[in-house]
């Protein structure tokens, strides 16, 4: 299974290929994506930008493998992940994709290093040293003495620092982040963020960022710009 | 590596199980309210089957401390319903017939019986209790043995001596603490030699106490109490179980043969037999446990209901959580899987309560009513298999509801 996913050389990580989505409420057909193309490399850290509404998150949740798209072709590694299962798609989320969330979404009953093993826990490999591993997550994110902690007893900054060990204890290639500093004031936002660039200097993780904060989004290497549904341009960004 | 995949795999099974019962740790009076109708339903299914299971106990023992394969056979036609007067004997079974019935293949041994209330004076002290005239073989028919003493022979019967062997309540009552062997009491002012004392055997299944009698020979009775040739019942001991109802057409055959009853005329005499009556008062108790069971299973069918309404209300409570455990990775089955477990946690914890509290009742009524109920192992163990079921069936709507929910939607949940 591990093996179909293996990254060949010249095979982007992920390519979209006109991607729609319409959204139907009763006779009505709201076209939120129109044709979007995109390809990113394996190493990238992309920020997204684009007004309230321009269908930011929808596309973040279809590269999420969240949500399928109503039309168009998205291949992740060089596969077409069109005609998975919803088990299948599933599976790629946990081995491959880890999200955080502008709520955090941290499950308030389980402790903070409880929270961190889940996706160990749903890819099978739950064992004595996944405690190991949600360990070392948590100290990546400088939260190794929390763990016991339960996610109401700490504050939002290190709600969301939980959540990105969270994204990375699966050593996950692919970390997806939507606002994840909406939440959060601009000193915990920026040390937030700092993470991010870690994760993706360090562990070579391709980061997808979607935000309104041009700041923010400065913390990427390249800014795709969303307007409409469509992506009006994709730029390097210089520093 | 295999062996490592199962420990994983049972690893898991544990943290689900600590993760539902956390889960259910935290709603504690809500859970407790749910699994009510489990702890009822269980409770009583335990409490009824445990009652009747000591009733029908009851009735045996006291059947088999009537005696073993017995038949009583009793003057007057069955059509009368077996009343008697009770003043007087119908004049229908004799001496005689006790003696012809003796020879019947199916027959162990049996006695003629008149039984009487009489007053029985020894010394200052008189006392009215039953006097049973009966054979030799009284002992084997009614499995009924001497502590003191010994029994009448059959020399005596034959020829009418002044013996009795006295029974427990009867020899308190008159003795108190003395020796009553040896001791000459009077009966209707016949004068009587005391040559053994009866084992005591408590009450039968018509709430008389068995131990109030004085047995004297079915010869000496007749002869010189009743002063009439008519017996009030024959016993009779068939050779088995099975021969009993063999021997209950040997002797209307016989009978109505010594009697000359012409064919289209009823018998003028009926046969009860008791290991059959034994079985329809059990069959009978059975069916009412059966019937009180079924009742009180019915309660765990509205416990289930309960058990699937609060899953319904906690799927949708936690919507969010599933949304979570959706985006990071957990397929259908382990969203199925999560709320099964909790659901069956649930409804077997119900249960463990419910057999608690069916014990409970249980106990309470053998310590303050007469009765004394059983608690098998059978209705337990059944009883938490069907509470399991009733999780695992009410919970499965609930679950696969959670399971088929679309992550974005459940994750936008708020
Ligand atoms: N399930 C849905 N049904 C109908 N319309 C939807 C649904 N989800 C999103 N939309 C619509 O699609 C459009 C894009 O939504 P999306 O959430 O992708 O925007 P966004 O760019 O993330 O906005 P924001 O910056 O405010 O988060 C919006 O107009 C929204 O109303
Ligand atoms: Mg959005």
């Amino acid at each position: 299974m591990a093996n179909d996913y293996d990254i060949r050389d010249n095979v982007p990580l992920i390519r979209l290929e006109n991607i729609g989505m319409v959204y139907r409420i009763g006779d009505i057909a709201y076209e939120v994506l129109k044709g979007i193309n995109l390809t990113i490399e394996n190493g990238e850290f992309v920020s997204i930008m684009g007004a309230s509404g321009s269908g930011k998150s929808t596309l973040m949740n279809i590269l999420g493998c969240l949500d399928k798209p109503t039309s168009g072709s998205y291949f992740l590694e060089g596969k077409d992940v069109a005609g998975l299962t919803s088990d299948e798609l599933a599976e790629i989320r946990n081995k491959k994709i880890g999200f955080v969330f502008q709520g955090f979404n941290l499950i308030q009953r389980l402790s903070i290093i409880e929270n961190v093993m889940l996706p160990l826990y749903y890819s099978g490999l739950h064992s004595k040293n996944s405690e190991e591993m949600a360990m070392e997550a948590l100290k990546l994110v400088d939260l190794s003495e929390k763990g016991n902690k339960f996610p109401n007893q700490i504050s939002g900054g290190e709600q969301q620092r939980v959540a990105i060990a969270r994204a990375v204890v699966n050593n996950a290639p692919i970390i997806m982040a939507d606002e994840p500093t909406g939440n959060l004031d601009s000193v915990r936002g920026a040390d937030v963020m700092n993470f991010f660039g870690k994760i993706n200097a360090e562990r070579g993780a391709t980061i997808i960022l979607v935000t309104h904060d041009r700041h923010i989004a400065g913390y990427g290497r390249r800014l795709v710009t969303v307007k409409d549904g469509m992506i009006i341009s994709s730029d390097v960004i210089n520093i | 590596m295999n062996n490592n995949k199962e420990n994983k795999v049972k690893f898991a099974f544990l943290l689900d199980l600590e993760s539902a019962y956390k889960t259910l740790l935290r709603n504690k009076i809500r859970s407790f309210l749910t699994i009510l109708g489990i702890i009822i339903g269980v409770g009583s299914v335990i409490a009824t089957v445990s009652i009747g299971q000591g009733a029908s106990r009851a009735i045996q023992n006291s059947i088999n401390s009537m005696g073993s394969n017995l038949l009583i056979i009793l003057p007057g036609s069955s059509s009368l319903g077996g009343i008697h007067s009770g003043f007087g004997v119908l004049p229908t079974l004799t001496l005689s017939d006790v003696y012809a019935i003796r020879k019947l293949p199916a027959v162990k041994t049996d006695s003629g019986m008149l039984g009487m209330a009489q007053q029985v004076i020894w010394r200052g002290n008189n006392w009215s209790t039953l006097i049973n005239g009966a054979n030799s073989s009284f002992t084997v028919i009614r499995a009924w043995s001497v502590v003191k003493g010994t029994f009448f022979t059959p020399q005596q019967v034959a020829s009418a001596a002044n013996v009795a062997v006295i029974g427990n309540t009867a020899a308190t009552e008159l003795f108190g603490l003395i020796n009553p062997i040896g001791r000459i009491i009077l009966i209707h002012n016949v004068p009587f030699t005391v040559i053994g004392l009866l084992s005591v055997k408590g009450f039968n299944a018509f709430g008389q106490d068995q131990d109030d009698t004085v047995v004297i020979p079915i010869t000496t009775m007749l002869e010189k109490i009743a002063g009439t040739t008519w017996v009030h019942a024959i016993a009779v001991s068939a050779k088995s179980n099975k021969d009993t109802v063999t021997a209950e057409s040997e002797i209307t055959a016989l009978l109505r043969q010594r009697h000359h009853i012409p064919l289209h005329k009823p018998d003028d005499f009926f046969v009860r037999n008791l290991t059959e009556l034994a079985a329809t008062a059990n069959s009978s108790a059975n069916t009412f446990t059966i019937l009180l069971a079924s009742i009180a299973a019915v309660s765990l069918l509205v416990g289930g209901i309960g058990i699937m309404n609060i899953m319904l209300v906690s799927v949708t409570e936690r919507t969010k959580e599933i949304g979570i455990r959706m985006a990071i990775g957990a397929k259908k089955s382990d969203i199925l899987k999560q709320f099964l477990i909790e659901s069956s946690v649930l409804s077997l914890f119900g249960g463990i309560l419910g057999i608690g509290l069916g014990f409970g009742i249980s106990s309470a009524i053998s310590a303050f009513s007469p009765l004394k109920t059983i608690v098998t192992t059978e209705p337990i163990i059944i009883s938490l298999v069907f509470s399991l079921c009733v999780g695992i069936f009410f919970g499965f709507y609930p679950a696969y509801k959670a399971s088929r929910m679309n992550p974005v939607e459940a994750l936008r949940y708020e």
